[in-house]
């Protein structure tokens, strides 16, 4: 599988960054495992260590299994200023986990992250590739709710 | 092709559609269907229209028509009464002091704006080329690649006065020189789109609302330069820019309007993408060029510098997203009218973000120089609620606040770096006077400290060392000599870094104690947060007379730490209080305030631990 995705791509370590987001986004727990990084070493002729050099460095890569959905919440200033700490102790009660954990149903990981871009409708979170803006914490409990019954 | 009555722009922006803008889009679909008149409508997605605040936003041509916060239920009220009977629907229009505003033209945040890298922001759908190319797309790119030469290009650039968007204002003419001048066979030109800094999205909106004009902005640059190749460098965090720029490359190529031997004037131009993976710090040039080569984004000292030794060692420039935005229009216009707009030494106009306790928050386009004052209260329409301006901090986490003394300063490169803020990317986050400074220059340090990379020691070790002090004055414990100690390691991490990252990580620290120094003073010698925001220098306190012994908030307390009876009225139990607000939500009379300073119970109690340690510690 892991080789399929390298072959898209050219054998140069440029593509280093590419490949990794790609396996990530496509593996169901949305993770690169040892398999991976050792698939990708060998295609692209790169030590191990410089994969994970590269793989710690960028807070988008994870190196354990996730939950189905990431949860991402703004915690930057123009998000703090509109209150996203309620909101995140608004997702930490409903999902009952907190910041960097999985439900145990696998169904949601709850990360925080830097500026999302959509600060004029503060506060903001990004569920996969989705952006939920101006939050309250009522609208947080139909967000989730809503893909809880979708999955 | 079919000639439609009426236009229907939706904004599309990222704005608008997390305010739910796409399933408007849809019922329209379905609404117009079902009135048989989808025909007779053209509706086009469009990029960023500007006032998020107001999501999701559309216009509505031949009139003009401007509607705010519609939402799906509206629709067919907009269908039936506009679009088939020929009456706006005026409740959905803006309403100033009892005045209803009809057209987007008239609406006042448009009102002081000039826009030239937002021209077609808003205005045009970003996934046709034809309606870039109407607008006067790549006509820029033809009057270079057919009547000028590089040096030509690049001195019409050096007439405008053009600085680099992207923060540090260098002049762009500089780089495009020292890269043309190179005799390197192999040139490479990035465009940052890297946007990391808290509070800005003009990269981001730009991006999606008008690809093209940044694809032809940077393969103009390539032509003055003499680059073949060019690289996109955006966020993850953007799916929706990567995805428009992506189709904008793919569609220039069908056209023959980018590849080998463009309009057979023997320039040939290839350009990829590729996306960043969450470090801010890659917005650093070198930084940047790393991630592009599949390493860590570190940066490295400069000298060299990226226009002599960038991308696999080879002669490099990188511009921000809104410098190219700027150039076809700039070619197209001429540099003489381009200059005219903007001060002496800041030419032109900036895209800037407006985010926090501003009325209006989103994105504008207004010319250098603008006024502090007209761009909060003119065009961002004041603050929210009741607060009262306090302070605003321009550049993200390497801007510095500015105050209500500074309100007529002129926005331009160097006023804002006389006072110690900086233009940055464009982000402006304003605060009223409930905010604590105190707290908001601890909460830029606690970022940037994140962001660090670590190459470097004073960045590394230096800010975290002025994080420590921060949370120790924020948490009651401050000491005399704390403010010269953040001032003394501010100072020196700024002269000893390595990269842009760390040499301005201190400025928002540095230019809350400049500006506001006594409510520093306050927090380390009263033990007390005025603002009541830092929570371990504040108390919660019920006020028997008002309240009115309901018990409300003994039940949605979590930990338990409110006693009482309807008779004796309920109090709090302070050295158990966790302050997590739930009373002062919840009480039905208001009966509770938040009070600045420490308990006088829990100093008492801090104190006996205290001497406990002390004798531990003897």
């Amino acid at each position: 599988m892991y080789k399929e995705i390298c072959t898209k791509y050219a054998p140069t370590k440029d593509n280093l960054i590419s490949i990794l987001h790609e396996i990530q986004d496509t593996h169901p727990q949305h993770y690169i495992s040892v398999d991976a990084v050792k698939a990708v070493s060998d295609y692209l002729k790169v030590p191990e260590n410089h994969i994970y050099g590269v793989l710690t460095f960028y807070s988008m890569y994870s190196t354990e299994p996730r939950g189905k959905n990431i949860i991402r919440l703004c915690e930057s200033p123009p998000c703090y200023i509109k209150g996203s700490e309620n909101i995140l102790r608004k997702l930490k009660t409903i999902l009952g986990v907190n910041v960097g954990e999985t439900t145990k149903d696998g169904k949601f990981t709850l990360e925080l992250c830097a500026c999302l871009g959509v600060c004029g409708n503060a506060p903001v979170m990004m569920i996969n590739e989705d952006v939920y803006g101006d939050l309250t914490e009522e609208k947080v409990e139909d967000i989730i709710e809503k893909i809880r019954g979708r999955n | 092709m079919s000639f439609k009555r009426i236009d229907l722009l939706i904004c599309c922006g990222s704005g608008c559609i997390s305010a739910g803008a796409l399933k408007i889009k849809e019922r329209f679909h379905e609404v117009l269907a079902e009135h048989n008149i989808s025909n007779e409508v053209n509706m086009i997605e469009t990029g960023c229209m500007g006032p998020c605040d107001y999501g999701p936003v559309m216009v509505i041509y031949p009139e003009g028509i401007f509607y705010k916060k519609v939402t799906v239920e509206d629709v067919e009220e907009i269908v039936t009464e506009h679009f088939i009977k020929g009456r706006p629907v005026a409740r959905l229009m803006l309403q100033e002091e009892e005045k209803v505003i009809a057209a987007k033209k008239d609406v006042p945040f448009y009102q002081k704006q000039i826009k030239v890298a937002l021209e077609n922001c808003g205005y045009i759908d970003p996934e046709s080329m034809d309606e870039y190319i109407a607008t006067g797309g790549y006509e820029a790119l033809g009057m270079v690649l057919t009547g000028m030469s590089p040096q030509d290009v690049i001195n019409v650039i050096k007439e405008s006065g053009l600085r680099g968007r992207g923060g540090g204002g260098f002049p762009t003419h500089i780089k495009w020189q020292m890269v043309h001048d190179n005799k390197s066979g192999e040139k490479y030109v990035i465009c940052n789109g890297d946007e990391g800094d808290p509070g800005a999205f003009m990269d981001r909106s730009l991006l999606e609302g008008d690809p093209h004009r940044v694809l032809e902005g940077m393969m103009i640059a390539a032509y003055a330069m003499g680059a073949t190749n060019g690289f996109f460098y955006i966020r993850a965090e953007y799916p929706l820019a990567i995805a428009r720029i992506k189709l904008a490359i793919s569609q220039a190529k069908e056209l023959g309007l980018m590849g080998e031997n463009i309009f057979d004037s023997g320039f040939s131009f290839d350009a990829e993408v590729r996306t960043g993976a969450g470090a801010f710090v890659c917005g650093e040039e070198m930084a940047l060029i790393h991630s592009i080569e599949g390493q860590r984004g570190n940066p490295t000292p400069k000298p060299p510098y990226p226009a002599v030794q960038g991308l696999w060692g080879k002669p490099t420039v990188v511009n921000n997203v809104e410098t190219f935005g700027n150039i076809p229009t700039i070619i197209r216009k001429g540099a003489k009218w381009f200059s005219e707009m903007g001060t002496e030494k800041s030419k032109g106009t900036k895209v800037f973000a407006l985010t926090g306790d501003i009325r209006n928050t989103g994105l504008v386009e207004v010319p250098m120089g603008i006024t502090l004052r007209e761009l909060i209260f003119d065009v961002g329409g004041g603050m929210i609620g009741d607060g009262k301006f306090k302070a605003v901090q321009l550049g993200g986490p390497s801007g510095g606040c500015l105050t209500v003394d500074h309100l007529d300063v002129g926005v331009d490169y160097e006023s804002l770096k006389e006072r110690g803020a900086m233009m940055g990317s464009g982000g402006v986050i304003v605060m009223n006077d409930e905010k604590c400074m105190v707290n908001v220059a601890k909460f830029f340090m606690d970022f940037c400290v994140e962001e660090s990379c670590g190459k470097c020691s004073p960045c590394r070790i230096g800010l975290k060392q002025m994080l420590e002090i921060l949370e120790r004055i924020t948490s009651g414990r401050g000491r005399e000599g704390d403010i010269e100690e953040l001032q003394r390691l501010g100072e020196s991490i700024s002269k000893l870094s390595l990269c842009g990252l760390g040499q301005t990580a201190p400025n928002p620290v540095l230019s809350t104690i400049r500006y506001f120094r006594e409510e520093y003073e306050t927090h380390i010698r009263d033990k007390s947060c005025q603002n009541k925001v830092c929570l371990d220098l504040m108390h919660f306190n019920i006020d028997k007379d008002r309240c009115i012994g309901c018990s409300l908030c003994a039940r949605k307390c979590p930990v338990t730490c409110i006693t009482g009876s309807r008779e004796d009225k309920y109090i709090i139990h302070q050295l158990e209080c966790i302050k997590c607000g739930n009373c002062f939500d919840v009480c039905p009379v208001k009966a509770i305030d938040k009070i600045p300073g420490i308990h006088p119970d829990t100093a008492a109690h801090l104190q006996a631990m205290e001497k406990v340690t002390q004798k531990y510690d003897d």
